[in-house]
């Protein structure tokens, strides 16, 4: 228990060394553009499988459901309700929570044993600001994208699965879909992702890059930084739904 | 005749990492323009030590003088100054695998030098030349020999003409005759550039080629110091074992 406490307030101290150095100069923005085209090409396509499935799945289970309350015309806002305001940032968010914040720690971590962080020390060159505020800006910046992304594939992948079963004209499942989506939501949906960009790599950052010893330490790094960046997400996600209520209400 | 300056100095330096004392009491000196050559087994905090001396470590007590200035009480930006005046070559390379040669040198030279592309891609070609790996620019680290590895990190060291070259094994890994070229190279940068070595290494004929001083550390402590020939002739078990 002390431990994970320990862990909490050193990723805290990690996080605020990030908000320190974001606005001093150097600006990393030759590495800010690299990092945030790795991160977007590295997992869209993973994303975008995610996303697909998700409307699938969604679609198939939902239809008996509705069918039996005599609902099934409600079935794409109902799929659009879910898929924009909860699952398509809940899951893109966790799929990258694996896929990039185990790659960032697995890259820091072998950087650190191998004295490549040392070296950038010493050449003067920053590594915090080089290697960590440069990724975490990425994902802050990616996140949201990758998410609307995964919206769009779902619901394509949903109506896909629905015309199958009945020939529902595009037009009407686009405006059912969305006559039940709120703009607020809609936006505040997305951008929440940031915020879980934002964690997934300050942990994934916090993992790799004070990892000490050899290439186990840095396996186990990479499987913490998924472990407590999945869990940081369900639970920022929980108090931040709980904050759109009371912002934006039911 | 000038008066011999110190160009480094660590005063009686102790670290520990959590209970285990690394460092205790060792104090180095090294002249402007001289080679030291700090030996010893393995795990005695050789490389410890070497990183003290750019603020990479923090130590538990003890002082440490480079070009005058104490770095254990330097804030930020002169401490990051004063790395500029300093080659430091890691014990593994260190390079960055994520870029080539070429990139690896024009990273350090690009942020710290004003020099125009063209200007550093033939400083670049000219420091990998001095190494002997002239065709090594599009290479990525992976793609590399130990040896090489090793050649390209001193290259990177050096790209920013240092006053001070600090070398964690230059030749560990090597055949001899890549020993011999690595320690000529050594030699070399002193001759050209006065530059001030500190290299920590097993190799005999390494020390035997550069250094005019050695150290020998031993449980953290200095077991003893002088002239090669005076460590040789030492009467010290341990120092026999270790020059055979
Ligand atoms: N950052 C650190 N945290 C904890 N322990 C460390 C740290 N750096 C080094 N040590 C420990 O200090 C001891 C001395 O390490 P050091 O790397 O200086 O040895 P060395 O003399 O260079 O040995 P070698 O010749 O094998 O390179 C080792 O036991 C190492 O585990
Ligand atoms: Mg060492």
């Amino acid at each position: 228990m002390t431990y994970t406490l320990e862990q909490v307030g050193a990723i805290a101290a990690f996080a605020g060394t990030f908000f320190g150095q974001l606005f001093r100069r150097p600006f990393e923005g030759r590495e800010l553009i690299r990092q945030m085209d790795e991160t977007g090409s590295k997992s869209l396509l993973l994303v975008l499988i995610t996303g697909c499935s998700i409307g699938i799945v969604l679609s198939m289970q939902s239809r008996g459901t509705l069918a039996r309350f005599g609902a099934e015309a409600v079935l794409p806002n109902m799929l659009a309700l879910s898929v924009v305001k909860e699952i398509g940032p809940v899951i893109t968010s966790l799929v990258l929570a694996g896929r990039l914040g185990a790659g960032i720690a697995a890259e820091l971590g072998s950087m650190r044993v191998t004295e490549q962080i040392d070296a950038l020390e010493v050449a003067a060159l920053q590594p915090f600001k080089y290697l960590v505020v440069t990724r975490v800006l990425a994902c802050v910046v990616m996140f949201p994208l990758l998410t609307i992304a995964c919206d769009v594939v779902a619901l394509l992948g949903g109506y896909a699965e629905s015309l199958l079963s009945s020939d529902l004209d595009y037009r009407l499942f686009v405006d059912q879909a969305f006559s039940s989506l709120r703009l607020s939501d809609v936006l505040f949906s997305t951008a929440k992702t940031s915020v879980f960009g934002f964690l997934v790599s300050i942990v994934g950052c916090y993992s790799g890059y004070y990892v000490r010893g050899g290439t186990r330490e840095v396996g186990q790094a990479a499987m913490r930084a998924v472990v407590i960046g999945s869990l940081l997400v369900l639970v920022a996600d929980v108090l931040m739904v709980r904050l759109s209520l009371i912002l934006f209400g039911g | 005749m000038s008066v011999p300056e110190a160009e480094i100095i660590v005063k009686d330096l102790h670290k520990a990492f959590g209970d285990r004392k690394i460092l205790r009491g060792v104090s180095v000196y090294a002249e402007r323009g001289s080679t030291v050559a700090v030996m010893g087994g393995s795990g005695t905090g050789k490389s410890v030590l070497l990183k003290h001396l750019v603020g990479l470590i923090e130590p538990d007590a003890g002082e440490i003088w480079v070009q005058g200035k104490r770095v254990d009480q330097l804030n930020r930006s002169d401490l990051n100054e004063l790395r500029l005046r300093i080659g430091y070559l890691f014990q593994g390379g260190a390079l960055f695998d994520s870029m080539t040669v070429e990139e690896n040198l024009d990273f350090v030279l690009r942020r710290h030098s004003k020099l125009s592309r063209r200007e550093r891609i033939e400083q670049i070609h000219e420091a990998i030349a001095w190494v002997n790996l002239p065709h090594a620019a599009e290479q990525y680290p992976a793609e590399m020999s130990g040896g090489q590895k090793k050649r390209i990190a001193l290259a990177r060291a050096i790209i920013l003409r240092p006053d001070i070259l600090l070398c964690d094994e230059p030749t560990t890994g090597l055949d001899p005759a890549s020993v011999r070229t690595v320690s000529d190279l050594i030699m070399r940068l002193r001759a050209e550039r006065g530059i001030t070595t500190i290299a920590i290494t097993h190799d005999l004929l390494c020390a035997e080629i550069i250094a005019d001083h050695g150290i020998f550390l031993s449980r953290g402590r200095v077991l003893a110091e002088g002239t090669l020939d005076e460590l040789r002739s030492s009467e010290h078990p341990e120092l026999q074992a270790f020059f055979g």
